[in-house]
Order: structure tokens, then C-alpha cells, then sequence
């Protein structure tokens, strides 16, 4: 068993030990200090009575995707690599499906909440 | 590196591939949690409101644990990638510290919160917030199984091929977990706090 196991690994994923495209401790670290620099960013932004605050909501939205742009590339390596076209392609999707969770079930939902009549009024309408 | 006619990808490749499709059904299923918080979130019913419950300075303590935890992660495969059997554990060791500690430190929020009447049951909003906080945590507590497994796996077979692939699974399911805390962070407490 842990021979057919090492046996397996020296064979079929020959070629497999260098070039890992798993970044190194520059790139980890420079993730870090954006991450932080975001994040750091986005607690004051929340905090700060200097900005004008319904502005404030779309550029602490602004700062969140950000950081996960930073996370992905930096810390997940979803870059530009030609390894990388599949998970990049994925992540296009992903994207595409939450957006429209998202969007699709605060839309609808507004829609009704504006379109609804009061309890009161249907109330009203069964008497 | 281009592999156009070189035959099949290396299965590091591959497996990544597989588990990164696994990561993104995962945040589409938070996705709709996502949805669900930020339809209820001013649905308080008479209760205590995201501005009452939310203290800024807990959170940042947490994030900033899921941050370095994250770090230490990445650090841990490229200590294993090189050999460096002992800084892998060190990293490692300091990943499941920082985990807990985050875990810890949300586990006496919620404590708090349900001893001030503000548990699930109290308001729509409430129930919303402890389900996508909650499966967070609830996803940060099987990583934190999982690392303790695989550190296991790796100090009884060794850092072969597979264990290393399993690894590398791991710290991306780490690593997505830190995007979903970025997510929740910014619409649940920093606009929520208010």
C-alpha cells in the first residue's frame, strides 16, 4: 500500500514538485499588507464623520471587492497563468450567479415591499 | 508554461480545479444567505438594531485573527512545498491558534447577544444574522477539524504527493473562507454599526 502510494506519486505526477504556482513569501506578504491596508481603510471610512455618508455605503463596497480581488490573485493565485483559464473562467460564472442571487432578491423584494398594500388596508378590503 | 498539446494537466492542476468548482457552490450557498441578511436587516421588529448589537472593536480583533491565520496558511504550504518539515508545523500550529481565537472570540459575541435577549428568535433580522454569521462559523470550525487532520496525515505518511494536494485543498478553503469574513464584514458589521 505504501509502496503502490509512493510509486503512484513518483510516477503519474512526475514533474509535479517545482514550478507550484503557489506564490511565495513576498506574495503572501504583500497580500497581507493590502488586505490589512483595505481593511484598515474600510473600519475608518465606517468610523470617519468626514465623508459624505450615503456615500458611504458604496465606497466601503468598493473596498470589500478589493480585497477579495487582492485575496484571489494573492492568496488563492487566481491570475493570468495559462493554468489558470479554467479557474478563472469558474470564478466568471460564480461571480455571475451570485450577482444574480443577490441582485435578483433585493430587487424583488423592494418591488413587493413597495407594492404591497398595508395590513390595515387589506384589513379594510375583507370587511 | 503552456500545456496546449502536452497531454493531460499534472493532477495538482486538476484537483485544484475541482475543489476551486466545490469553493464556488460554497459562496453562491452564502450568496443566498447574503441575500436573505440584507433583505431582513432592518426588520427589528421593536428589538435591539445592527447599531445597538455590533462592537467594532470585537470585530476588527476577529478579522485581523482570520487575516494572519490566512497568512500563516500560505506560509505553512510553502514551508511543506520546500521541505521545511518544522516550519510547516509552526505554521500551522499558528493557523489553528488564530482560528480559534476567532472562533472564540464570535462563540462570546453570540453568547452575549443571546444573554441580552437578542438570540435568534428574537427578530427577523436576528435570525438572519446568526444564520450567515453562524454558517460561518460553522465552516470555520470543520476547517479547523480538517487542519488538525491533515497535520495529523501529514506527520504519519509524510509530505507525499497526496498529502500535499490535500493541503493545498486546505488552504484554499482557508483562503475563501477569509473573502466570505471580508464579505460579511463590510454589510454585516461596518454598515450594519452605522
Amino acid at each position: 500500500m505504501e509502496e503502490y502510494a509512493g510509486q503512484q506519486g513518483s510516477t503519474i505526477e512526475a514533474g509535479d514538485e517545482e514550478n507550484e504556482s503557489s506564490g511565495s513569501i513576498a506574495t503572501y506578504t504583500a497580500g497581507l499588507g493590502f488586505a490589512l491596508l483595505l481593511t484598515g481603510t474600510s473600519f475608518l471610512v465606517s468610523q470617519t464623520n468626514l465623508l459624505w455618508a450615503p456615500g458611504v455605503p458604496a465606497g466601503l463596497a468598493v473596498l470589500a471587492i478589493a480585497q477579495m480581488g487582492v485575496h484571489l490573485v494573492f492568496f488563492l493565485h487566481i491570475g493570468t497563468g495559462s493554468d489558470n483559464t479554467n479557474n478563472v473562467l469558474a470564478l466568471a460564472f460564480g461571480v455571475l450567479i451570485v450577482t444574480l442571487i443577490v441582485a435578483g432578491s433585493l430587487w424583488i423584494m423592494a418591488n413587493l415591499n413597495t407594492n404591497m398594500l398595508p395590513a390595515s388596508a387589506i384589513m379594510e378590503m375583507q370587511r | 508554461m503552456a500545456r496546449g498539446g502536452e497531454g493531460p494537466a499534472p493532477v495538482r492542476i486538476v484537483v485544484a480545479y475541482g475543489f476551486w468548482i466545490f469553493l464556488l457552490s460554497d459562496i453562491i450557498m452564502f450568496s443566498a444567505l447574503f441575500a436573505t441578511y440584507a433583505v431582513l436587516s432592518g426588520q427589528t421588529d421593536g428589538g435591539p438594531s445592527a447599531h445597538k448589537l455590533f462592537e467594532l472593536r470585537h470585530v476588527g480583533i476577529e478579522t485581523l485573527c482570520l487575516l494572519f491565520s490566512s497568512y500563516t496558511c500560505g506560509l505553512g504550504i510553502l514551508a511543506v512545498g520546500r521541505g521545511h518539515m518544522r516550519g510547516f508545523y509552526l505554521c500551522f500550529a499558528l493557523t489553528f491558534v488564530l482560528g480559534a481565537a476567532f472562533l472564540g472570540l464570535e462563540l462570546s459575541e453570540f453568547v452575549g447577544m443571546v444573554a441580552h435577549g437578542a438570540g435568534p428568535s428574537r427578530s427577523a433580522f436576528l435570525s438572519a444574522f446568526f444564520s450567515l454569521v453562524g454558517l460561518h462559523g460553522a465552516h470555520v470550525t470543520a476547517g479547523l477539524t480538517w487542519l488538525t487532520f491533515m497535520v495529523a496525515q501529514t506527520a504519519v505518511r509524510g509530505p507525499r504527493d497526496f498529502v500535499r494536494r490535500r493541503l493545498l485543498c486546505f488552504s484554499l478553503f482557508w483562503h475563501a473562507l477569509d473573502i466570505i469574513w471580508v464579505a460579511l464584514l463590510t454589510l454585516v458589521y461596518l454598515m450594519g454599526a452605522r
